[in-house]
């Protein structure tokens, strides 16, 4: 998917947990995510902790896409 | 370690007044049953009801699917750290009451429960259809919580297995069959000229309710570990899965594991299966990387010349077992794992989610996105209307007929990762 | 039933014209058969008959292609076959891709079953395999029986319109396309086999051959974050609560695009996953978690982002094809571009 949205033209940053699969299928922006059934929040934490972590991972993912690339990176 | 099994053939199951087994008959008091089970105050209700090889039956949603045993001599009972205490099993004599079964089913848990039919195209897929089924329909109390639900059917059907396997304990069983694993250097030094090789089982360990648990541990709070490929036959590994039915490991399969029976067929001959590692498939990709780090470690410490890997589940997992391949690869250890595709219902798409080109070694149990039409079947055991719901099913799937058109993905055991079948593909 | 009437199609040397110095030999039909045409014949019996066979010079139709296979297709619909047969071509290179041209030529303009064979190095099978059913045969002419052998029953299975089995079953080339069958012995008993013969040394066959992935460049990045239009899309199966337009829980057959106008968070009440992977419970407690509108939304007030796009796009990754994600995705891109949307967030659970 992320592939046919960058091949259409729009750049696109991929958030996923597991980067791996994402390295291998051809995202070329990577933001790490939490876990598979939460990638953006940590149930454990509380609320405002959580959307904390959420904005921080939101804002990673803006950073990704306004640096340019010329290979697959993963934006730690 | 040294274990005998015992099997005692089980031709039928018949409802009674008493619960026993004579002549090759396996003889159930539904009552006996519904008792145990309700001593679980999670649960409403408890039905029981037998559905044989060749019958018109349909059991849906498929829970679990567990094989009836008892320990008679040696340390310990089945299903230690659940149902009995966690002495170390595998050691001693077992009795199994061989083409007997017990399935659960009940309103849905999760997405992920399957159909078992016992004819018609369907049983062709399942290896559940070839044997007697003692199938127990469990109802949750109101309000139950999922996960809480998932456990107190998973322990009922456990609780049940024992129950009948119990009945057994004092027949005298048709064949036996004794195996014998050793330790690492006593192995090498008795089968010097053989390869040593391992066994790395992949524990589906997503939950909740994605679980599977070793001696009563959840697996996704484990270290990858070694195990005696014997342990495995008295339950010491078991499901807690609602993954898709096609490729989930039931506890019939733990039980029954085939590479460990194929491994076993071969030790001392062309093979020395000298260990048992079994990791997880966790959520986080710091575990995936820990886990397979660690299997990695254990191959390469235990000094073994190949393994056999086993997947369960898809989908991220598929990362987890390209990342152990691809760890144990580079350790020098050889390779070879077991999995299957969903390469789409025409099959011309990506079978799995990962890849690498040291998993150049694989054998597959088929596209689970392949597309049957089940006929429609006289009884049902359960409830038919989740079809349209669980993983491999659509929003009206059902025919005016009466027949469903479905994925193989929603058929208990089709495309199972511990090559338990023989369907493939190319 | 009428028997099934076949087109052959045959190089220069085939038809024992001539060998290099004939291989400019211009597109010629003769009725019946003309040389290998006798030994599918004697494999047929009563079921299939060679009506007719073209012959043409391997060069003539390598050096001009268009008009060769216009030609030979003209000559082929006027007996208005059931199948269309081309080769076997062996370790012939240009009469290889020229068999693998015009039989896929054929498929495609007349639509009717086409067959070939070739060995597998010659450049004509990796040109061809995944568009037309291509037979392994040996590398050279030496091994004709063996080739019509397996050619002559998947003819008649094409023509018949009848279930094709796997590759390794009927004896073509794997073309990409995965069919389920049933081994001889189960998947554990291959493995252990298998790990015997890597240990060994000896050669074995993976069931699967690792793919290979293709690659798109990097779009270059957004300049002016503050004045863009952000969209959001996932894998993970976020819906509104209910489901409406059944999205199932695996392998999906459709994607949703949900409008979100002034919605500034997603709750329990409103949003939930349809994603049968993976344990539900967080996201349908908060489906912010997978799919960030309320940070968003945040960050819209604040300046940060110009806007969140109206729509999100929304899929079910687990089981589903990859093919039927690609072709989902290829269509709401260019939505998304249509939109006016400068830049995606794309999150998987």
């Amino acid at each position: 998917m992320v592939k046919e949205i960058e091949r259409a033209g729009i750049p696109v940053v991929h958030v996923c947990t597991v980067t791996p699969i994402s390295m291998t299928v051809g995202a070329n922006r990577i933001v790490p995510a939490v876990a598979i059934p939460h990638p953006l929040g940590n149930p454990a934490l509380p609320a405002n902790e959580e959307k904390a972590l959420r904005r921080n991972i939101v804002e990673k993912a803006l950073k990704a896409l306004e640096t340019e690339v010329s290979e697959q990176t993963i934006f730690e | 370690m040294k274990l005998t099994l015992g099997y005692v053939n089980i031709h039928d199951i018949q409802l009674s007044n008493e619960s026993k087994v004579a002549n090759g008959v396996l003889y159930v008091n539904p009552d006996d049953i519904t008792k145990l089970v309700l001593e679980d105050e999670h649960l409403k209700s408890a039905s029981v009801d037998v559905a044989r090889p060749g019958e018109s039956v349909r059991i849906t949603p498929v829970k679990d699917v567990i094989e009836p045993r008892v320990k008679v001599e040696g340390k310990g009972g089945i299903f230690p750290g659940v149902i009995n205490k966690v002495d170390t099993v595998g050691s001693g004599k077992t009795l199994v009451l061989k083409g007997a079964a017990v399935v659960t089913t009940g309103r849905i848990v999760g997405f992920q429960e399957g159909i078992i039919d016992m004819t018609g195209v369907g049983a062709q897929y399942t290896p559940f259809s070839k044997t007697n089924n003692l199938v127990l329909t469990c109802e949750p109390v109101d309000g139950l919580q999922k996960h809480q639900h998932e456990e107190a059917v998973r322990l009922a059907g456990l609780k049940t297995a024992a129950f009948i396997g119990e009945l057994a304990r004092n027949v005298s069983p048709d064949s036996e069959e004794t195996f014998e694993t050793f330790g690492l250097f006593e192995g090498a030094e008795k089968m010097p000229n053989l390869p040593k090789v391992g066994y790395v089982q992949m524990l589906q360990s997503q939950g909740l309710m994605h679980d599977t648990y070793v001696y009563g541990v959840d697996a996704k709070k484990t270290l990858s570990t070694i195990i005696d490929p014997l342990e495995t036959m008295d339950g010491a590994i078991i499901s807690g899965n609602c993954v898709s039915a096609c490729d989930k490991n039931t506890t019939y399969h733990h039980l029954n594991n085939p590479v460990i029976a194929d491994l076993l067929a071969q030790h001392g001959k062309t093979l020395n299966f000298a260990a048992m590692i079994i990791t997880n498939e966790n959520v986080y990709l710091a575990d995936k990387e820990r886990s397979s780090n660690w299997s990695q470690k254990l191959a390469k410490f235990l000094g073994l010349d190949g393994v056999i890997i086993s997947q369960e589940g898809f989908g991220n997992p598929d990362t987890d077992l390209i990342m152990n391949c691809r760890k144990i690869e580079e350790a020098g250890v050889k390779t070879v794992i077991v999995t299957d595709e969903y390469a789409g219902q025409d099959g011309s798409s990506q079978s799995l989610a990962d890849a690498h080109e040291l998993a150049n070694a694989v054998v597959t149990g088929g596209n689970a996105n392949q597309v049957i039409t089940l006929p429609k079947l006289d009884k049902v055991i359960g409830h038919l209307e989740f079809v349209d719901r669980i993983a491999g099913g659509w929003d009206k799937n059902t025919n005016e007929d009466g027949s469903i058109t479905i994925e193989l993905q929603a058929i208990t055991g089709a495309t199972n990762e511990l090559g338990f079948n023989k369907l493939s593909a190319r | 039933m009428s028997k099934i009437k076949i087109v052959h199609y045959i190089n220069q040397f085939f038809a024992q014209i001539g060998g290099e110095e004939m291989a400019d030999y211009k597109p010629e039909v003769r009725e019946g058969i003309v040389g290998p045409g006798a030994a599918f014949m004697a494999a047929f019996g009563d079921e299939a008959e060679i009506v007719a066979t073209v012959i043409c010079g391997d060069s003539y139709f390598n050096e001009n292609v268009e008009e060769a296979k216009k030609t030979v297709i003209d000559m082929v619909k006027k007996y208005n076959p059931d199948l269309f047969i081309a080769g076997p071509a062996f370790n012939a290179g240009r009469y290889g891709v020229a068999c693998g041209t015009i039989a896929d030529a054929v498929k495609t303009e007349l639509g009717i079953p086409v067959l070939t064979g070739m060995y597998e190095e010659n450049p004509g099978a990796d040109m061809f395999k995944a568009k037309v059913y291509m037979v392994a045969t040996k590398n050279s002419a030496a091994g004709m029986r063996d080739a019509v052998g397996k050619m002559a029953p998947l003819a008649l299975k094409l023509a018949r319109k009848e279930k094709i089995g796997a590759s390794c079953e009927e004896g073509y080339m794997p073309n990409g396309i995965r069919v389920n069958f049933f081994e001889e012995k189960r998947g554990s008993a291959r493995a252990v086999d298998m790990l015997l013969k890597k240990l060994a040394g000896k050669p074995f066959t993976t069931e699967f051959p690792m793919p290979a992935f293709d690659r798109v460049a990097p779009n270059p990045a957004v300049k002016d974050m503050a004045h863009a239009k952000v969209a959001l899309v996932t894998s993970g199966g976020i819906v509104p609560k209910g489901n409406p337009d059944h999205i199932e829980s695996s392998s999906a057959s459709h994607y949703g695009k949900y409008d979100i106008e002034g919605v500034m968070d997603l709750t329990a009440e409103t949003y939930e996953t349809a994603h049968g992977g993976y344990d539900p419970v967080y996201a349908n407690e908060d489906s912010d978690r997978v799919l960030p509108v309320d940070v968003l939304r945040d960050m819209e007030k604040e300046g940060k982002i110009g806007s969140l796009h109206r729509y999100f796009y929304t899929t079910v990754g687990n089981g589903t094809a990859v093919k039927s994600a690609k072709a989902f995705a290829a269509e709401y891109a260019q939505e998304l571009k249509a939109d006016g949307v400068d830049c995606v967030i794309l999150t998987s659970t």
